[in-house]
């Protein structure tokens, strides 16, 4: 049996103001579910109540093969095999990336590090050759973590960290936006291969369908106001488009 | 700050101060040679300057010193140096009868001391050359035999006097006067042990020459005197690290630092300050740079409960240069009070100072900067970047710079931030799978990564590991 993402009956507040009103979704690995909505409709604290962020105060369960991840800090519930790609990453100032990036991969998988890629060279020819195919440049690496990047360069380290960690689930936060179009195709591409080679669940979060054209996902559920109000296959994506969130709210 | 969910730490009842800083262990003083007793009178420094053997210009000197210590008020500004008791301190311990040239002569307690600190093993790996002081006295020396041959000279700066005092005569107090402020003038009055480094022209001392400062004994007062001689064309590195004993009482270092760059030489002095938490750390340190010379601080603070240091460089030929590198942490119950000084005196001068500084757990650093830019100093440059990282709300973090500019056609900049770390970049880097803990160590280490990968590798890598040391337990 595949491993699931079990989300059940999610509600996240911070201060005073409920945010999330009880969101039901499951996810098996190597599927690709959707998640569109307007502005504010909570998508974004979708993501961050998923991973833990200690702004949120949330109720309900979220379950990563069997294990609650509610009450985990952000760190468990990464080794769990939880990944969020941020709509806004943050700059760790003079923490260059290729160490970063070997310290996480240590970390979290150890046994590979064994196997695969003993020394921190290994694992740089390797990440090179990852990097390369989403666009970044070498130099990039010897960089601070997202110091000074451009937006688009941001998004796509990313998508390299997603490729470091290995994730079974993954979360993109509005990866498309800030992206132009070539560079969305990219990502887009970057994302499919991880999931063949990893086999992971993805849950896409995005104010367009632009991105989507480069994916194969399997649902789309409409969030608005901090609920799933609508689900259905790809062709709802197009009824968006053309009728607005506007429409199937009401 | 919101929690992220709660978790055991890799120590659990840690404080936010740890008690188990690594070098707080100490031996009796019993055996020493000799003993001033507690408080600082005339009769001492002749009895002191009778035992050294000094020439009569010396004890002058440091009696004229002792009036200026007297006479000066503690200084106004700074940290706060009202409950040092100078009539409970001693101000000479002197531990052993002479210094030796092998690990095997120095008696046991002090030779564990230095052992577990590293010494030995540092000198044989990469150093070019050694003092060991143990509280009042140098007890160790060496310099390797390729640099004797070039003739560089590196021995105590008692030995210095005794055997080149005319050069000594020359420069001690050139840079810094007697009168320079107090507790230089204490130190011109009391010093004992330090070094005396003299380069001649055209030599390049590859391998850094390290000195370590041991204060050992209770209620006592260092006040080693170095001065450092790069004559034209030569360059050297020289470093110094300072640990003490763990004690209730206050103890004080006073060190007075002088160098002196000549045309075309490069100086670079390290600085590696760990002091425990029970000493006041008051220091002079200042260089006089000649035409092209160069003069480079790296000036790290971690230790101590006040530090007042503003390492400085009168640029005074054409085209010299200084910078420093300042990185000061200040955990609970600590001040650091540190920067640096610029004096542009000659044309097409140039300086950079960047002073980094961490706050935690109710600390407070402050950067203190005085640049200043002569008539004669035309086409000169200056760059001032002070940051300062603040870990949690209780801690504090001030910039006092005074910039003194009387040449128009001149190039100054100055830049100054002051971050916290945010919930938003611990939650990142534990999404990641870093640990809470893990986290604020990289962040930090982010932080001064700059000013870290100016220092050999050996004590790049001692430096993160003295951070991470801190940093563990402070999860706030």
């Amino acid at each position: 049996m595949k491993t699931s993402l079990k989300i059940a009956g999610l509600k996240a507040s911070v201060a005073d103001a409920t945010i999330l009103r009880g969101i039901d979704l499951e996810l098996k690995q190597g599927q690709m579910v959707v998640i569109m909505g307007p502005n504010g409709s909570g998508k974004s604290t979708l993501a961050k109540a998923l991973t833990g962020h200690p702004e949120y105060t949330v109720k309900g369960s979220v379950k990563l093969n069997g294990k609650e991840l509610l009450g985990l800090a952000p760190d468990e519930r990464a080794k769990a095999g939880l990944f969020l790609a941020f709509q806004y990453p943050v700059e760790i100032p003079g923490v260059k990336v290729l160490n970063f990036l070997w310290t996480v991969y240590t970390q979290q998988h150890p046994e590979r590090t064994r196997r695969i890629h003993p020394s921190i060279v290994d694992f740089r020819d390797w990440l090179v050759g990852k990097a390369n195919e989403l666009g970044i440049p070498d130099s990039l690496l010897m960089r601070g973590l997202n110091e000074g990047f451009s937006g688009g360069e941001k998004k796509r380290l990313e998508i390299l960290q997603m490729a470091v960690m290995q994730p079974k689930f993954a979360i993109l936060d509005e990866t498309d936006s800030g992206l132009d179009i070539d560079a969305i195709k990219t990502v887009a591409e970057g994302v499919n291969k991880i999931q063949r080679e990893t086999d992971m669940g993805v849950i896409v979060i995005t104010h367009y369908q632009r991105i989507l054209q480069y994916l194969k996902f399997d649902i789309v559920h409409v969030m608005v106001n901090g609920r799933i109000i609508k689900s259905g296959g790809p062709e709802l994506v197009e009824e968006l488009e053309q009728r607005g969130y506007g429409e199937i709210r009401g | 700050m919101a929690r992220f969910a709660a978790k055991k730490t890799s120590k659990p009842g840690d404080s936010l101060i740890r008690d188990d800083y690594e070098h707080g262990y100490s031996f009796d003083t019993d055996s020493y040679e000799f003993k001033s007793g507690k408080g600082l009178t005339e009769k001492i420094i002749h009895q002191l300057s009778r035992m050294k053997n000094e020439p009569k210009w010396m004890l002058e000197t440091r009696l004229r010193a002792f009036g200026e210590f007297q006479a000066r008020p503690n200084p106004m500004w700074g940290g706060d140096l009202s409950p040092i008791k100078f009539d409970d301190i001693s101000y000479y311990l002197k531990p052993t009868e002479k210094v030796v040239k092998s690990w095997a002569d120095v008696p046991k307690d002090v030779k564990e001391t230095f052992d577990r600190i590293g010494v030995p093993k540092a000198e044989r790996k990469f150093l070019a050359g050694v003092k060991a002081q143990y509280d009042s006295e140098v007890v160790y020396g060496s310099l390797k035999s390729t640099w004797v041959k070039d003739g560089v000279i590196f021995l105590s700066m008692d030995e210095g006097l005794a055997k080149y005092p005319d050069l000594v005569k020359e420069y001690f107090g050139s840079v810094i006067p007697l009168n320079d402020n107090k507790y230089a003038a204490l130190n011109t009055a009391v010093w004992s042990g330090g070094s005396f480094v003299y380069v001649p022209k055209n030599v390049h001392v590859k391998m850094p020459l390290q000195t370590y400062f041991r204060i050992n004994a209770e209620a006592f007062g260092q006040f080693e005197r170095t001065l450092i001689i790069v004559d034209e064309g030569a360059s050297v590195h020289y470093i110094e690290g300072c640990t003490a004993p763990q004690f209730n009482s206050t103890s004080l270092h006073s060190a007075v630092v002088e160098i002196i760059v000549k045309k075309g030489a490069r100086c670079q002095y390290t600085t590696v300050q760990n002091w425990y938490k029970n000493i006041y750390n008051l220091v002079t340190k200042r260089a006089h740079v000649s035409e092209e010379g160069q003069m480079v601080w790296t000036d790290f603070n971690m230790g101590s409960k006040v530090t007042m240091k503003y390492p400085s460089f009168i640029l005074a030929g054409k085209g010299a240069k200084g910078e420093t590198l300042s990185m000061a942490l200040a955990g609970e119950g600590q001040h650091q009070d540190t920067g640096s000084k610029a004096t542009h005196l000659a044309p097409y001068t140039s300086s950079t100072i960047i002073a980094k500084s961490i706050s935690k757990g109710g600390g407070r650093t402050s950067y203190r900067g005085k640049v200043f830019i002569s008539p004669n100093a035309h086409h000169s440059k200056n760059t001032v970047v002070c940051d300062a990282l603040l870990l949690d709300d209780k801690s504090r973090s001030d910039t006092y710079p005074v910039d003194q500019v009387y040449n128009n056609q001149v190039e100054i900049q100055h830049e100054a931030t002051v971050s916290k770390i945010g919930d938003d970049q611990l939650f990142y880097l534990m999404t990641r799978g870093m640990s809470e803990e893990n986290s604020r160590k990289m962040i930090v280490n982010g932080f001064i990564a700059d000013l870290v990968k100016k220092l050999p590798l050996e004590y790049a890598v001692e430096m993160n590991r003295l951070i991470d040391f801190e940093m563990e337990g402070s999860i706030g």
